[in-house]
């Protein structure tokens, strides 16, 4: 073993107490970056999860129509115009297999699929419900909001003429899997439909709305024979819709919003929670740093002689210094493992301890390996930090002076 | 003409700032190869700061010191480090081992510290001195486990572990009773009359002094006397002499 390891691991296992101290200090402070980056990156995980369960990354449309001003200035004339917005109406996006062909192609888009989306109600005797129709083609739309999962009477059936709706909007009807209801467009279509499926994806709005219905029937409804209103796009990375929406809008010339647009609020609290952990995160760091400077810089004070006695009989002081070096690193790297093991076990002890009624956990935790080499880097990045300053001060002790007064 | 193993020529040693403390007054000295020396005068009269001098633990404020022919003196801490590691072996009283290593450890440090690695030829070389110094079954033992006595003839084994051809011994038997302080004498007069090695000790105890081939009396940071131990003592008329060997 190289002497400066030796002499290392030896004053560190000599020190029992002092260096049992300073590995709970580093752990601990491990365990709570663990703790805390689990915790955060879970929620974060699952609050994506939810937003995204009933909404796709990436929604292209018909550009919008607007209107065409028939009279222009002109260098030297000035003309007084006004210009009214138009009235948006219900339109089928141009061409639009080859454009979602040429979409799917997209690096990133892992499925896309066209809908015909509009406005509704849905009737049944006395009750009249506003709803939104989606017109799906079950197998793309499947891959893009897993809709079987949720379905909670019933199944996700929509060939034909059956339709699946939502849990509420089923309540406020007051109708039940097999039950017919008339579904009426604000295009004056008027279709009879047969529920085969009940869902509850736990989004009142949704839960409240949605009649999904297949493409062609939706078509009919709207009399958009062939055509499609929507293509909606799932990707691979979810931070990345907006950028791939970015891409799609600049090829396409479509009216393309990402979810992250559409839910800014939520990325900018997640964003602050994120400011915030960080925060917390480089404090402990502090600490921890702190924690182990001064317990080597103790160490120093404490060796002074016995570091005199190396340098006297012959020890290079870059030994001297790689010696403290190593403690640092040493006291880092032990204390982010048994830090990691600490943070892993209250993690998961604190998602088994809280449960919601449906048996999952109301924090739910994310432990990638990932965060463990993070946390293992930065703690033994900080041990060898910290033991810079009381590596150099031994090395640069004077031998005789170290003798005479240590 | 042969270069003396040791050379120290006009070295002033000054402290302080401002007001100047002057522990070494134009020391001029010369040890030969296979001397064994003792260097006495009361306390306070530098003979410490001249042995942390000779031992480059120190740099002089004036003059030089030549070890084994090469100046040492304005050298670099680390060419200095690499002089004393091959020249140089030290005794000090409170024998000064690691009480976290074992005798074994303690004795191969020297050798080890400068190499970085242990070998196998270290090791048995440190073994080989522990039982040279009648320690061979303590190899194992931690400093701490160790008596007085033992300690110091670790201590000198250690100084003897890279076969350096000076030892510098600071008050080496100060610490020990006069069975132990007997035969940690024996011991390095046996190392000095098999191997050669030349050794300068600085003592308090006339006992001591009287039995070195030489003895070097320093007073006021100035060589009082430089002669066989039966002249300084016939000598008589330097006081400090007889203080010194009073003292305790």
């Amino acid at each position: 073993m190289p002497f400066e390891w030796f002499v290392a691991l030896r004053y560190l296992r000599d020190g029992k107490a002092q260096t049992a101290l300073i590995l709970a200090a580093v752990s601990v402070g491990v365990a709570v970056i663990v703790f805390l980056s689990a915790l955060i990156n879970g929620l974060q995980v699952s609050l994506i999860d939810k937003t995204l369960g009933a909404q796709a990354h990436v929604t292209l449309r018909a550009p919008r129509e607007s209107p065409t001003a028939l009279a222009f200035d002109a260098p030297g004339r000035a003309i007084s115009r006004s210009v009214q917005p138009a009235s948006q109406r219900l339109r089928s996006i141009d061409q639009w297999p080859a454009i979602m062909a040429g979409v799917e192609r997209e690096p990133g888009v892992v499925a896309a699929s066209p809908m015909v989306v509009g406005a509704g109600f849905a009737v049944r005797s006395d009750a009249t419900c506003p709803v939104v129709v989606r017109g799906v083609d079950p197998e793309r739309f499947l891959s893009i909001v897993d809709l079987r999962k949720k379905v909670v009477a019933g199944r996700f059936d929509v060939s034909g003429d059956n339709i699946v709706i939502g849990a509420a909007l089923a309540s406020d009807l007051g109708v039940f899997v097999g039950d017919k209801i008339h579904v009426t467009t604000t295009e004056g279509g008027d279709e009879v439909a047969t529920i085969s499926g009940v869902f509850a994806l736990g989004n009142e709005p949704v839960d409240k709305a949605w009649v999904v219905t297949s493409l062609k029937q939706a078509q009919a409804l709207y009399a958009l024979p062939g055509g499609a209103t929507t293509i909606e796009l799932k990707v691979r990375e979810v931070f990345e819709a907006e950028s791939i929406a970015q891409s799609v809008r600049d090829r396409t010339g479509l009216d393309v919003v990402s979810w992250m647009k559409q839910n800014a609020e939520l990325l900018a609290g997640l964003s602050a929670q994120s400011r915030s952990k960080n925060l917390i995160e480089f404090f402990v760091v502090v600490a921890v740093a702190l924690g182990i400077a001064s317990v080597l810089i103790v160490s120093v004070v404490q060796k002074s002689r016995e570091i005199g006695i190396l340098r006297a009989v012959g020890t290079p002081s870059r030994r001297v210094l790689l010696v403290f070096l190593i403690e640092g690193g040493v006291l880092g790297l032990c204390g982010s493992v048994v830090g990691s093991l600490l943070g892993s076990l209250l993690s998961k002890l604190f998602e088994s301890l809280a449960r919601g009624d449906d048996g999952a956990p109301k924090f739910p935790v994310q432990l990638d390996l990932e965060l463990f080499v993070f946390a293992t880097a930065v703690a033994t990045g900080v041990g060898l930090l910290s033991a810079v300053i009381p590596a150099r001060r031994a090395s640069r002790l004077d031998p005789a002076t170290a003798i005479r007064n240590g | 003409m042969v270069e003396p193993l040791l050379r120290v020529d006009g070295v002033v040693k000054e402290y302080g700032r401002g007001v100047l403390t002057r522990a070494l007054d134009d020391v001029n000295l010369t040890l030969a190869g296979g001397e064994f020396a003792a260097l006495i005068g009361p306390s306070g009269s530098g003979k410490s700061t001249l042995l942390n001098v000779i031992g480059l633990l120190d740099s002089p404020t004036r003059g030089r010191v030549l070890v084994g022919g090469t100046v040492a003196t304005g050298q670099s801490e680390r060419s200095l480090t690499a002089l004393r590691a091959r020249t140089l072996g030290f005794v000090f009283q409170f024998h000064h081992l690691l009480p976290a290593f074992t005798a074994l450890e303690n004795v191969m440090l020297p050798a080890w510290g400068d190499a970085g690695f242990a070998s196998a030829e270290m090791m048995a070389r440190a073994r080989e001195l522990l039982v040279d110094v009648g320690l061979g079954d303590c190899a194992g033992r931690r400093i701490t486990q160790l008596s007085g006595g033992q300690q110091q003839r670790v201590a000198i084994a250690r100084a003897l572990s890279r076969r350096p051809p000076l030892i510098l011994a600071d008050e080496p038997t100060g610490n020990l009773d006069t069975a132990s302080a007997e035969a940690v004498l024996l011991l390095m007069r046996r190392f000095n009359r098999e191997l050669g090695t030349t050794f300068l000790i600085v003592t308090h105890d006339p006992r001591i002094a009287d039995r070195c081939d030489r003895v070097i009396e320093i007073v006021d940071g100035r060589i009082r006397s430089d002669g066989p131990p039966g002249l300084a003592s016939a000598g008589g008329s330097a006081a400090p002499v007889s203080v010194a060997r009073t003292a305790p």
